[in-house]
């Protein structure tokens, strides 16, 4: 599978009052058609990689190191006008807010029209055309009509849809989707879901998806990174990371749903809160919570161990596993 | 609930009268429609919100209600703890009608309510004693005793006072501001606690701390819940009874395995079947039901589920079916297809009730 997108060693870092280590030492890779989950609580840095990966972030407060290719172009050293053609036609992204993304004062086939006249240099009666398709696409009933409703005129399954036809008008390679489903009724949620995993199919799109919600990776990612205080602590397919975590942190997370919890009894949790980040990490960022701590794990960094093919744990607990077989 | 062991002075709960028999919380037909204004020559239009809502809470009892956005279930919260005016209906707190038996000042002693922002429903001026000292020194506290008793929750929900205490509500996280939240309601000695989707806004980690928390305190203090939630299995997990709700109307409730593993009304089977999967190899297919929910502003007609509902017949957009019991457990549906001899096609023939 040759890889689209490549990270490694990226640090993110926001200054100003105060310091924010919001990404540490990050690696991961995005293969041809694949559709990798980001899962993480509010803070882990999985919406900040997304963004850094399309230089969405403030330039004035953001430091960041590292690598970050995109089909063999280094990102981190495009020029605004290249950055721009990047936007939209390579990589394109959808939000949790369609109601904040879109233009409140255009109308749907407006923005959609605009982005393929200023990506693809179509006139823009070919815009509109396509705006039309995709519309379409997306399954808005009556799309025609659509085509010149305003934003606020739709209702929040309908406007997340019509988000997805502007990221997608320009045929993007790859897809970053930031919770795109959270901030929608659980009914809605499942409708957007499938249609997302439809279209991926459809359009041999790669995908990275940020959420918080397992049950939502379980519906659509291939493979998931679980990210903790800005570091990755485990990768590997969905069935892997699920079945059997390695790490203690997701362990614990897919231990504390309450998904099948009986009533009555008590539910497993991680103790403790995540850490500040104030500070750059040089030891284990979970271990103050981890049941299975240890002496070296406040000492040292752990390293990123391979578990399995494909497989990795930035955990002393993982070794010992590799060592055996 | 007197035997609480609390080191500190409480302020003494509302007396049980009724005992255990009676509903802590008797709700009928409870009402409530906003007027909104349309264009110059269009039609006043009303949001149904709440649309003829009565259920009732046992003494110790947890009841959930879930519901998408504009469902009305937040709006029902609010109404009980008469934080807006409702349109009609009664609120019967144990055998008490609010406003002739029992004052609204006695009332919020008995009642307390937990919202979802954590942050905003704290005053940022207040340290955190402060905030929950604040109640039972407005019901007639001395201020000694008062932050005593707030040190003492902040204990009871899991927060050391002596690092938290004289914090401000924004130095502290999220799920750390839920447990002042908590600690704050309970600070009235309340026997019901309303939680409108109080976990709802917490990482999935610090929300499974704070269900623990909410099932330790219930048993200490003997509180009575009504959970309000959109996440259907945290409401599984707390609940004894559910209500579900769909545009201002209850469409069905019964205690909680009844529901889940035999839902009657196509809407509760629709929002079940929602439910993310929780195993890889067996993946959601089809997308339960088609569209969003309407805009509760001049809802559908009859039954309010009938423009998704994927049996929909002529009499559905007609009248309203109302809620009809299925068994002898307290199990009820408001569908034309569990009303017996309802004219339905699906409905169960007549004798067989």
């Amino acid at each position: 599978m040759t890889k689209l997108v490549e990270i490694s060693g990226l640090n993110i870092r926001f200054t100003g009052e105060r310091t924010v280590y919001a990404v540490n030492d990050l690696s991961l890779s995005l293969g041809d058609g694949e559709v990798l989950g980001l899962l993480g609580e509010s803070g882990s840095g999985k919406s900040v990689t997304l963004r850094a990966l399309m230089r969405l972030l403030p330039k004035k407060r953001t430091q960041i190191t590292g690598k970050v290719n995109v089909m063999g172009r280094d990102v981190l050293a495009m020029n605004e006008e290249q950055l721009s053609s990047f936007r939209g036609q390579t990589v394109s992204m959808i939000f949790q807010e369609p109601a904040l993304a879109l233009d409140p004062v255009y109308t749907i086939g407006a923005q959609i029209a605009e982005s393929v006249v200023r990506h693809e240099g179509k006139s823009y009666a070919e815009g509109r055309a396509r705006a039309l398709e995709m519309l379409d696409v997306v399954r808005i009933p009556s799309a025609k009509r659509r085509l010149d409703a305003y934003p606020h005129e739709m209702s929040g399954g309908m406007r997340q849809r019509a988000m997805i036809a502007l990221a997608l008008a320009c045929r993007p390679k790859i897809l970053l989707a930031d919770e795109p489903t959270t901030a929608l009724d659980a009914t809605v949620q499942i409708q957007i879901l499938l249609l997302l995993r439809e279209l991926q199919r459809e359009f041999g799109m790669s995908v990275i998806f940020v959420t918080h919600d397992i049950g939502v990776a379980i519906e659509i990612c291939d493979r998931v990174a679980v990210m903790y205080a800005g570091q990755i602590v485990e990768q590997g397919t969905l069935r892997d990371i699920v079945r059997s975590p390695v790490h203690p942190y997701a362990k614990g997370l897919l231990a504390s749903t309450v998904h099948g919890a009986k009533r009555g009894q008590r539910l497993e949790t991680i103790p403790g809160t995540p850490p500040s980040l104030g500070e750059r990490p040089h030891n284990c960022s979970f271990a103050p919570r981890c049941a299975a701590a240890q002496p070296r794990c406040l000492e040292q960094l752990p390293g990123n161990v391979d578990v399995g093919p494909g497989r990795a744990a930035r955990c002393v607990l993982a070794e010992p596993v590799t060592a055996l077989s | 609930m007197s035997e609480t062991n609390l080191s500190v002075a409480m302020l003494e709960p509302i007396e049980d009268l009724g005992g255990v028999a009676q509903p802590l919380l008797q709700v009928n037909g409870l009402t409530k429609h906003f007027p909104v204004r349309g264009g110059l020559f269009a039609a006043k239009r009303t949001v149904r919100a709440v649309d003829n809502v009565s259920f009732s809470v046992a003494k110790g009892e947890t009841v959930g209600i879930v519901g998408e956005s504009g469902c009305g279930k937040s709006t029902t919260a609010r109404l009980l703890m008469h934080l807006m005016p409702r349109d009609t209906g009664d609120i019967i707190y144990d055998g008490m009608s609010v406003g002739q038996s029992l004052s609204l000042r006695e009332l919020r002693r008995g009642m307390q309510m937990v919202f979802q922002d954590s942050y905003a429903s704290l005053n940022p001026r207040l340290t955190i004693e402060e905030s929950i000292a604040f109640g039972p020194k407005v019901h007639g506290m001395a201020d000694g005793a008062a932050r005593a008793l707030a040190r003492e929750l902040l204990g009871k929900v899991g927060l050391v006072p002596a690092n938290f205490a004289n914090r401000y509500p924004h130095e502290i996280s999220g799920g750390q501001r839920q447990r002042v939240n908590i600690a704050r309601a309970l600070a009235l000695s309340p026997r019901l606690v309303i939680l409108d989707e109080a976990v709802s806004a917490l990482d999935k980690s610090v929300e499974a701390q704070v269900l623990n928390l909410l099932a330790d305190l219930k048993r200490e203090f003997g509180l009575t819940y009504l959970f309000i939630s959109h996440d259907l299995n945290v409401v599984r997990y707390i609940s004894d009874r559910v209500l579900v709700m769909y545009l201002g109307e209850v469409v069905e409730l019964g205690p909680v395995d009844q529901v889940w593993d035999q839902p009657a009304h196509p809407y509760t089977r629709a929002l079940l079947a929602a439910m993310p999967s929780s195993d890889p190899d067996r993946r959601t297919e089809t997308p339960p039901i088609t569209g969003d929910p309407p805009n509760p502003i001049d809802p559908p007609s009859g039954c309010r589920f009938h423009t998704r509902c994927p049996f929909a017949e002529p009499l559905c957009a007609n009248a309203t079916p109302k809620l009809t019991a299925l068994d002898r457990m307290g199990h009820e549906a408001a569908c034309y297809m569990a009303i017996p001899g309802s004219g339905h096609s699906r409905a169960p023939k007549e004798e067989t009730v």
